[in-house]
C-alpha cells in the first residue's frame, strides 16, 4: 500500500472543507468522539445541520470566521491506499498557503460551483496547480444537486474547463460531477446523475499511477550530512548522508560531485548501516565514494554520464510571499536550492503574471504578496540545477530573507 | 554499530514503495536536515512511544555513527515508572547523552504555583522547564513526536515550526514550509521545534514498532492495575492525583495508548497483550488517541493552539 498527497482547492463557499469531510466520513475514517464534537460545534452554530467541514478548520480563528486561513493536513485510508489531504485556503488572499499545500501534492482537486461554472478563481487554482507541475488534476463539478444534476449544466463547465486547461500545463486531468453535501459521486456513485458513467473521485484518488510521475533517468542527490564517527573500527568511514532526488544510484556507479567537478565512483551504499544495492527516489540513505575527495553539506552527487545545469544566473518563476516587503531588482536575499544555500541578487523582473487573466505584465518595478512573475537572479556560488518542469525535486528553490529568516519566496527554476 | 535489517522493507523499496518506507525516508531526512542545519539539536525523548520512534529514526539516519545529539527529557515527576526505566536503559543502550531537567526543581527555584484540586496537572508547567532547559544549553533545534492526526492545532503546524525567544508559536505568522526545502534559519535565542513524524498516524507508528522488532515499556501492553474511575476515564491510582469524594477505586484489566504525565493519561480497559494485538484494537476503535486518554485537550476546544502559543509543543 502506498502514499497519496492531494491538495484540494476553492474558494470559501466551494463546498471544499465540506468535501474533505464528505470524503473521510463516507470512508469511515472519522472517530466516534470527533464526530461528537462536531455535532456539539455545530448545534452551537445556529446551522442546525451537521457541518462536515468543522472537521478541517483548525485554528481559533479559523473557527470563528467559519474560513480555511492556513494549510490542513488530514489523514485517512482505504484498503487500498493511504491518504494525507492537504487542505488549502482558496481566497486570493492565501495563495502563498496554496503555494505551500501544492508543493509536495501528487494530485489536485479543484473545485467549481456548478451554479458559477469556471470562475475567477478557478482559473488561480489552475494555473498555480500547472505552475507547481502537479501531475493529476481532478475537477470537481460541486452543488450539482442546485442545478438539478443537469447533464447540460455538466458538460457546459467541462467544456469551458477544457479551453482554460487547454492554455496549461495539465498532464491528467479529469472532470466529475459531484455534490458533497450529499455524497454524490465523491465515494459511491450518484444515482441522482446515472447519466455520468466516469469515475467517483474516490476512484481516481484510489487508481492514479503516481509512481510514474517520479524522475527515474537523472540520478541526483544532494548532500545534507557528512557522517564521520571517528571510532577505532570506523576510523576512516565518510559517508554522505542524503535522500534521492531522482534516478537511481548504484553500487559501482560512475559520478561526479557538483558544483566542484571532481569524479568517483560509488563504493558502497548504505541504508540504517547496512549495505544495500541500490537506492531509488526519495529513498534516504548513505553513499560512500571510491576516492577519498572534500565533499560536504550542499554539494550534489550526479551521475556522471548526466548532468544538471550548474550556473550562477538563474531564471525562475516566483511566487512572492512576504506581507511586509516586496521584491524589487537589487534585492539580496538567500537562495536555498537542495541543501545548498547561496546569497543572491534580484538582476530583473522580466515580466509578472496575472494569475487570474494569464496576462503577461512588462515593466513592473515590483512584487507583492503573492504575486506571480519571472525574474533573473544572480547567486554567488554555482547552483546545480534541472528546469523545475523537468524535475520538481531539482528545479525548486526558496528565497530567504536575510535579516528576518522568513521564507519569502517561492521558486520554480526554467 | 549496525541495525538489524529488515528484510520486507528492503525488497519492498524496488517495488512500488510501501507507505511505511516512504513515511520512513521522510524522517529521515527531516532528522538529518535537523543535524545538517543546526549547531545543537537536541531530541526531546519521554519513552514514550512517539520519541521512541523518533530514536529508532534517527539511529538509522546517522548509522553506523552515533546520534549526533542528545536525548533530552522534561520530567514532571509524574511519570510512569515504567517509561522512566525505559528511557535510561535505552539511553545507556544505544550510547546517547541523556539530559534529565525536573519540572520539580523550576516549582521551587522560581516559586511557580501549581495548580491544585482534583484535576491538578503539571503539564502546563512542563513548559517553564523546557525553556529552561533549552536556554540552559542554548538548543537551537528541538527535535518531538507530536503528529498532526493528534490534534487539530497540530494539524496546522509546520515540520520545521519557528518559536521566537520566548519559545512562542504564532500560528498567524508561520513560515512557509514548500517542497523539502526546510528553512532552518534563526537568530541567536530562538529555536525550532522540528516534528518529523508530523505525517505519521497512531497506527503507523505502531505499524512501525513492530515491523523495526522494537520492545516497549510494559505499560503499553494489558497488565492489571488498580485505578481511580473518575468521569468515565481511568487514571492510575497514584499520590500525585488528588483524591475526589466522588472517585471510585478500580482494579482493571487496562493498557495506556498514550503514555504522557498520569495526571493527564487514562487508561483504556483492553486484553491486548502483543503488538498484533494492539494494533487490532486500534485498527477498529472508535475513538481517536487523544479523545479516549488526554485529559488535557478536553477542557476547551482550543486547547491545544493556546498552550502552543505559549511555549509548549
Amino acid at each position: 500500500m502506498d502514499l497519496l498527497r492531494f491538495i484540494t482547492a476553492g474558494s470559501v463557499d466551494d463546498g471544499k472543507s465540506t468535501l474533505i469531510g464528505r470524503l473521510l466520513y463516507d470512508t469511515k475514517n472519522i472517530l466516534a468522539d470527533q464526530m461528537e464534537a462536531i455535532e456539539r460545534a455545530s448545534k452551537s452554530r445556529n446551522t442546525g445541520e451537521i457541518d462536515l467541514a468543522l472537521l478541517t478548520d483548525g485554528l481559533r480563528s479559523e473557527r470563528e470566521q467559519g474560513i480555511t486561513i492556513d494549510v490542513a493536513y488530514k489523514y485517512f485510508q482505504t484498503p487500498n491506499r493511504k491518504f494525507i489531504s492537504i487542505d488549502a485556503p482558496g481566497h486570493i488572499q492565501y495563495t502563498r498557503n496554496m503555494v505551500t499545500g501544492a508543493s509536495n501534492a501528487d494530485l489536485a482537486i479543484i473545485l467549481v460551483d456548478a451554479r458559477h461554472g469556471v470562475v475567477e478563481q478557478t482559473r488561480r487554482h489552475s494555473l498555480i496547480a500547472s505552475m507547481l507541475g502537479i501531475p493529476h488534476v481532478i475537477v470537481a463539478i460541486n452543488k450539482m444537486d442546485l442545478v438539478g444534476n443537469s447533464e447540460d449544466a455538466f458538460l457546459e463547465i467541462a467544456k469551458s474547463y477544457q479551453e482554460l486547461a487547454n492554455k496549461l500545463n495539465i498532464k491528467d486531468l479529469t472532470i466529475i460531477p459531484v455534490s458533497a453535501l450529499n455524497g454524490d459521486n465523491i465515494v459511491d456513485r450518484s444515482a441522482n446523475m446515472s447519466w455520468y458513467t466516469g469515475e467517483t473521485l474516490l476512484s481516481v484518488l484510489e487508481n492514479v499511477n503516481v509512481l510514474k510521475d517520479q524522475n527515474q533517468e537523472d540520478g541526483r542527490f544532494a548532500v545534507q550530512y557528512v557522517i564521520r564517527p571517528q571510532t577505532d573500527e570506523l576510523h576512516d568511514y565518510r559517508g554522505y548522508a542524503g535522500r534521492v532526488q531522482s534516478g537511481t544510484f548504484k553500487k559501482g556507479d560512475l559520478i561526479k560531485v557538483l558544483p566542484s567537478e571532481q569524479e568517483s565512483k560509488i563504493a558502497k551504499i548504505e541504508f540504517g548501516g547496512n549495505e544495500i544495492e541500490e537506492a531509488s527516489v526519495l529513498e534516504s540513505v548513505t553513499i560512500l565514494l571510491e576516492d577519498d575527495i572534500d565533499i560536504s553539506r550542499g554539494d550534489n552527487i550526479v551521475s556522471l554520464n548526466n548532468s544538471p545545469i550548474v550556473s550562477q544566473d538563474i531564471e525562475a518563476l516566483v511566487c512572492w510571499m512576504d506581507d511586509r516587503k516586496t521584491l524589487k531588482p537589487g534585492d539580496k536575499y538567500v537562495l536555498q536550492h537542495g541543501t545548498a544555500r547561496s546569497r543572491c541578487s534580484v538582476r530583473d523582473i522580466e515580466y509578472q503574471i496575472d494569475i487570474n487573466s494569464y496576462e503577461k505584465m512588462d515593466e513592473v518595478e515590483s512584487l507583492k504578496l503573492n504575486d506571480v512573475a519571472r525574474i533573473i537572479l544572480r547567486t554567488a556560488q554555482p547552483i546545480a540545477y534541472d528546469p523545475y518542469q523537468k524535475n520538481r525535486a531539482n528545479g525548486a528553490a526558496i528565497l530567504i530573507d536575510e535579516t528576518s529568516n522568513v521564507t519569502v519566496g517561492a521558486c520554480m527554476i526554467e | 554499530m549496525s541495525l538489524p535489517i529488515n528484510e520486507a522493507s528492503v525488497s519492498a523499496a524496488k517495488k512500488a514503495p510501501d507507505y511505511l518506507d516512504q513515511l520512513e525516508a521522510e524522517a529521515i531526512y527531516i532528522m538529518r536536515e535537523v543535524a545538517g542545519q543546526f549547531e545543537r539539536p537536541a531530541l526531546l525523548f519521554s519513552g514514550g512511544k512517539d520519541s521512541i520512534t523518533l530514536v529508532r529514526l534517527a539511529q538509522k539516519a546517522f548509522a553506523p555513527g552515533k546520534i549526533p545529539f542528545p536525548l533530552v527529557h522534561v520530567d514532571t515527576g509524574h511519570n510512569f515508572i515504567e517509561a522512566i526505566n525505559y528511557r535510561d536503559e535505552l539511553a545507556e543502550k544505544i550510547g546517547a547523552k541523556l539530559v534529565v531537567r525536573y519540572v520539580e526543581d523550576t516549582i521551587k527555584a522560581k516559586g511557580l504555583k501549581e495548580q491544585t484540586g482534583k484535576n491538578a496537572s503539571r503539564n502546563w508547567l512542563q513548559t517553564f522547564t523546557l525553556l529552561d532547559t533549552i536556554e540552559e544549553f542554548e538548543f537551537d533545534a528541538c527535535i518531538g513526536g507530536a503528529r498532526r492526526d493528534e490534534e487539530k492545532a497540530r494539524a496546522k503546524e509546520r515540520i520545521f515550526s519557528f518559536r521566537d525567544e520566548f519559545g512562542q508559536w504564532d500560528p498567524k505568522r508561520q513560515r512557509p514550509e514548500l517542497w523539502n526545502l526546510f528553512n532552518g534559519r534563526i537568530q541567536k535565542g530562538e529555536n525550532v521545534r522540528v516534528f518529523p513524524i508530523s505525517n505519521w498516524t497512531e497506527l503507523d507508528v505502531w505499524a512501525y514498532l513492530k515491523r523495526e522488532g522494537i520492545t516497549l515499556p510494559s505499560i503499553y501492553f494489558a497488565h492489571e492495575r488498580e485505578l481511580i474511575l473518575r468521569d468515565g476515564k481511568l487514571l492510575n491510582n497514584t499520590p500525585v492525583i488528588e483524591s475526589d469524594p466522588e472517585d471510585q477505586i478500580v482494579t482493571r484489566q487496562v493498557r495506556f495508548r498514550t503514555v504522557g504525565d498520569m495526571t493527564c493519561t487514562a487508561a483504556v480497559e483492553s486484553s491486548a497483550a502483543t503488538l498484533d494485538e494492539v494494533i487490532a484494537e486500534i485498527s477498529i476503535s472508535r475513538i481517536s488517541e487523544r479523545g479516549e486518554t488526554r485529559i488535557d485537550d478536553q477542557q476547551t476546544e482550543a486547547a491545544m493552539e493556546d498552550r502552543k502559543k505559549g511555549g509548549y509543543f
